[in-house]
């Protein structure tokens, strides 16, 4: 099945001579086009890429050494600065913007051969949970095409769904790579907090968001992830890698005596039936395979997704203050000062729900409101980072499902933004804390793929891959 | 209950530097009150219950060498983008009347 070898193997393929890069280039640009109908992609960088092809087989044939990644297409999603080509993030106030740089961790998988070759799909400024908030068009769900591919990383999760491309990036910063994972059945990995640097990857919740791949499997997952990872002087943030790394192909970690809590508040009423019988399905599997499973309870996480619609509103309008029309973007020519420019640009250039979280965010942190939002939201994020702590003395990781339900229809929650934020309800935990979490396929409901969490200890991003494979070994 | 009036959305929209039609403002002002409904579920949290934790990496004061470094970036490249410059800079309206 599929038309893509493990990433590993391409690369080694690659080096041997026995695959040539612009071949891999060429064959992915024309899955591009042959999957057009699902709008998952907004542009090719195809002239760069083919040159960065021609490179690689060029060195091969030299008898050079090439990268880990050497020659395995893939795609970005549009929210990361790449050059060859425009970087919109999916809004109008960003459509002419050509990116005068390259973000971390795209040059980070260049340097190892990886060669970006379009760009994908996203709610624009990545604020949504179905890309129906991006202003060019709405990803279509590759198991249906009149659902939703789940958001806001939807083009990239699509793009590995419809076996354009071996891996895509997506960012997660309430659930954004887990969600569209789940809803198109592929693995999304979302590490800890800092792990990947943010430099040159259009802002949303600085506090939040995180970079990860999307790929096929937990291996390919891993070794993008370990060629990404680590400190950045670019990114103050980012914090040091795992002595060992994260590509675990050879790693030999023993999963049966791992213990596992099942989150009690992720599986209780709200959960669609189907999507509960396809948890318990995997559960079951898991201890039939020797891990110790219990219940937990973790009483302060019903209230992450109202700390979340307050921190991310709250950072949102902070770091969309710089899209003021004069240095770059949208830029409005009727204004009569410059008052009136950033006002117009703004006005024109954002679409609905930048300006709906813009305006909360100001709300929230205005003087007389500050007590009582955002720093009530932050008393409460120090709940759940205890709570998961505590939970972590007694597990080593933390199951449940990755959303209530399946992919739902386009549309259907298009027109009420707070029905919208609940598609969050699951994932947004792990971005207030900081935990690494996992997206995995666990079967179907209606046709429609499940995807089963795995949370784990801050910086247990190793452990946390070895026990993703292990559960993907168990097979469906 | 946080039902915010017309005036408190165009308050709101200023700050914000967003201008607004009117259609838009009606529409806000009831999907806002929505959300800031929502977040009211942490008003029964006790504020003595914890700190607030603002970032999650326990980094503090991550410090480099202050020295200019080049990363080959030119000027017209990163002007690029910019709707209007002037010698080698971004060019807006008049500032001062």
């Amino acid at each position: 099945m599929g038309q893509w070898l493990a990433i590993a193997d391409i690369a080694k393929k690659i080096q041997a001579g026995e695959l040539k890069a612009k071949a891999l280039v060429e064959q992915a640009l024309a899955a591009v086009e042959d999957k057009s109908e699902y709008d998952a992609i907004i542009s090719t960088t195809s002239e760069r890429a083919l040159r960065k092809a021609a490179k690689i087989d060029e060195r091969v044939a030299g008898g050079h050494k090439v990268g880990r990644l050497a020659g395995v297409p893939f795609i970005a999603k549009d929210n990361f600065l790449t050059l060859g080509g425009k970087t919109t993030a999916a809004s109008n106030i960003l459509r002419p913007f050509e990116a005068p740089y390259q973000a971390t961790a795209i040059e980070r998988l260049e340097a190892e051969g990886a060669i970006c070759v379009a760009k994908a799909n996203l709610d624009a400024f990545a604020h949504g949970s179905s890309t129906e908030n991006s202003d060019w068009f709405t990803t279509k769900n590759p198991y249906d095409k009149t659902r939703v591919p789940g958001g806001s990383s939807g083009g990239s999760a699509a793009a590995v769904a419809l076996d354009i491309v071996p891996f895509a990036l997506g960012t997660d910063t309430g659930g954004s790579i887990r969600l569209p994972a789940a809803f198109c059945g592929v693995v999304g990995y979302k590490p800890t907090y800092g792990l990947v640097s943010r430099s040159g990857v259009v802002a949303m919740a600085s506090s939040t968001d995180v970079i990860g791949p999307l790929a096929r499997s937990v291996e390919d997952a891993a070794l993008v992830l370990d060629c990404m990872a680590g400190r950045d002087e670019l990114d103050s943030t980012t914090i040091e890698r795992n002595p060992k790394g994260y590509d675990i192909r050879n790693s030999k970690f023993q999963i049966p005596n791992s213990k596992v809590g099942i989150i009690k508040e992720y599986m209780d009423e709200g959960l669609e039936p189907g999507v509960k019988v396809a948890v318990n399905a995997a559960i079951d599997k898991l201890r039939a395979a020797g891990t110790q499973l219990s219940e937990i309870s973790l009483p302060s996480l019903p209230l992450a997704l109202a700390v979340y619609y307050i921190i991310c509103p709250a950072e949102v309008s902070s770091n969309l203050s710089r899209y003021d029309g004069q240095r770059f973007g949208y830029h409005d020519i009727h204004a009569k000062n410059l008052d009136d420019s950033y006002c117009l640009s703004r006005f024109n250039g954002f679409g609905a729900e930048a300006k709906r979280r813009i305006m909360i965010g100001t709300y929230v942190l205005s003087s007389g409101y500050y007590e009582a939002y955002y720093k009530k939201a932050q008393i409460v994020r120090t709940k759940i980072i205890n709570e998961f702590r505590e939970a972590f003395k007694r597990f080593d990781f933390l199951i449940g499902p990755t959303a209530p339900n399946t992919a739902f229809k386009i549309g259907e929650r298009a027109h009420d933004p707070l029905k919208m934020y609940l598609s969050d309800i699951m994932t947004v935990a792990a971005n207030i804390s900081g935990n690494p979490a996992i997206n995995l396929p666990a079967g179907t409901s209606n046709n429609l793929p499940v995807g089963l969490q795995i949370i784990a200890p801050t910086g247990a991003d190793r452990s946390l891959l070895n026990m993703a494979r292990h559960f993907e070994g168990l097979g469906s | 209950m946080s039902k915010l009036t017309q005036d408190n959305v165009v308050a709101l929209a200023a700050l914000s530097r967003l201008t607004l039609t009117s259609d838009e403002i009606d529409k806000f002002r009831g999907e806002l009150s929505g959300i800031l409904d929502y977040v009211e579920a942490l008003n029964d949290v006790n504020e003595q219950e914890a700190e607030p934790t603002y970032q999650v990496t326990g980094l503090k004061n991550v410090m480099r060498p202050d020295e200019i470094k080049d990363y080959g970036y030119r000027v017209q490249e990163l002007l690029k983008n910019a709707p209007a410059t002037k010698a080698g800079q971004f060019k807006v309206k008049r500032v001062i009347g």
